[in-house]
């Protein structure tokens, strides 16, 4: 099994430690520069739209936080059955440290949602599904940081909280469909690709960014992991090598 | 001889039973709530029955869903405190079936009863006579999958110092969709419209829950017991 081994060393936190130190300035400076490029592509080389005129625009920050906000909690998720199932201490910091990224991201998705809604809408909230469903990712998101909080021995705090991140990404799409069930204001999900919904010139800063807010978060996680792992082994030895 | 899970759970039941109708008093309480919650809302909204007849569904959901978690934190505090669970996780028995029995008492002393008391506070908010089956039909299913989201909670706040806000937390945004079919159900049995497809959906979350909440709940208990 000598291809399996490469996953290992991903249980050691002292390795996991360098890697994120090597990798997180590649993943920070990639969605700098990525991002700087959407930026201009979305804000003045793409046309205004027909109808919403500039205030489309802010669908270059809108559409894909609001993306990363499920990606995240996919992400933490899976983090977390990989720490219960494998009992990994690292997953589960991954876990640790993807949840407030993911909150910020939802509530990113909701201001920015807001914005819009005023403008577009007439009033800064409705009670549409894909509004109500971000609003309880967000208390999702919320109870999960409250569990980690509120226990205080973390290995518990760890595995407690992963069955809840898991109960939770089971249930999400049962949120998803129940608050469906009332009729939808929010536009339809646009196509981008094949028979586009959108003029290329005002996709490619869109899917860019995107690109760049992934790697954004791979770089913040990275910082937000070494920072978990050094607060979870400052007792081992090899804390106090590094510190040193 | 090794007894069966369901003989386990059956014996998990009769217990749990006789616990709850020594203090009746405690039996008594999340119902009372509910009623005086029901109280609150025309001495708040308006008194007009046309106008709370609209209000209706969600305040006898939200009264339900608030006393059904007011009871939730007794569901496994005090056998936890006095070390039953741990007794229960060592016997060799399957803990999810005991735990499942635990879940279904919760739901015969707090969400059945409750159902079935609900057409008094449901006359109060102008709810039509005829409807009045089809309001304890939604809330007995929905109190029922309410229960099993709630002893995953439940079981997660274990180990938590305060756990009564948190269980809060961690249960109503899983309740989500418990709330919405059963408001639905309610309000389409008000204005005299089929109420077969939320109750279905309702249906479909319970035996969802029936089938995986009690494993959750029996990981989450484990865990709390560590």
């Amino acid at each position: 099994m000598a291809t399996w081994t490469w996953f290992h060393r991903f249980g050691s936190p002292p390795w996991v430690y360098g890697f994120a130190a090597r990798w997180a300035p590649w993943f920070g400076g990639a969605a700098v520069l990525s991002m700087l490029i959407a930026l201009y592509g979305g804000l003045i080389l793409a046309p205004p739209d027909y109808q919403q005129k500039d205030a489309f625009r802010i669908v270059y920050i809108h559409a894909p936080v609001a993306t990363m906000s499920m990606a995240v909690y996919s992400t933490m998720a899976v983090a977390a059955a990989v720490g219960l199932i494998w009992r990994m201490k690292v997953a589960h910091a991954a876990a640790a440290a993807c949840a407030p990224i993911g909150a910020w991201f939802t509530v990113a998705t909701l201001a920015t949602g807001m914005l819009w809604g005023k403008p577009m809408w007439g009033a800064y909230w409705v009670w549409d599904p894909r509004l109500t469903s971000e609003l309880v990712l967000l208390f999702l998101y919320f109870g999960y940081m409250g569990l980690r909080a509120g226990i205080e021995d973390p290995q518990k705090a760890d595995k407690a909280s992963a069955v809840l991140a898991i109960v939770g990404a089971v249930n999400i799409p049962i949120i998803k469909y129940s608050v469906n069930w009332w009729n939808s204001l929010h536009q339809p999900a646009t196509r981008l690709i094949g028979e586009a919904d959108m003029d290329w010139s005002m996709v490619w800063p869109l899917l860019l960014m995107l690109a760049a807010f992934f790697l954004y978060f791979g770089w913040v996680m990275l910082i937000r992991l070494r920072a978990e792992l050094l607060r979870r082994e400052r007792n081992a030895s090899w804390v106090r090598e590094v510190v040193a | 001889m090794k007894a069966g899970p369901l003989q386990a759970a059956r014996l998990v039941m009769v217990r749990d039973l006789r616990l709850a109708f020594r203090k009746p008093s405690q039996l008594l309480q999340p119902l009372m709530f509910f009623m005086i919650v029901a109280t609150l809302f025309p001495l708040t909204l308006t008194p007009e029955l046309s106008r709370l007849r609209d209000a209706a569904p969600g305040v006898l959901w939200v009264g339900a869903l608030l006393s059904s978690l007011l009871a939730l934190e007794f569901l496994f505090r005090e056998d936890a405190q006095d070390g039953t669970l741990e007794q229960f996780a060592l016997s060799g028995q399957s803990l999810t079936w005991m735990l499942f029995a635990k879940t279904c008492v919760h739901w015969l002393l707090t969400g059945l009863p409750l159902a079935l008391s609900a057409p008094v506070a449901a006359v109060g908010l102008g709810v039509p006579a005829e409807a009045m089956w089809s309001v304890v039909a939604a809330l007995a299913l929905g109190g029922f999958a309410l229960s099993l989201i709630g002893a995953i909670s439940a079981g997660l706040t274990l180990g938590a110092r305060r756990g009564g806000v948190l269980l809060s937390l961690l249960t109503l945004p899983l309740a989500v969709p418990i709330l919405v079919f059963g408001a639905d159900a309610t309000q389409r049995a008000i204005t005299g419209g089929e109420i077969a497809p939320p109750m279905y959906l309702l249906g479909a979350i319970a035996v969802l829950g029936v089938t995986l909440a009690p494993l959750a709940a029996a990981a989450a208990v484990r865990i709390g017991l560590e």
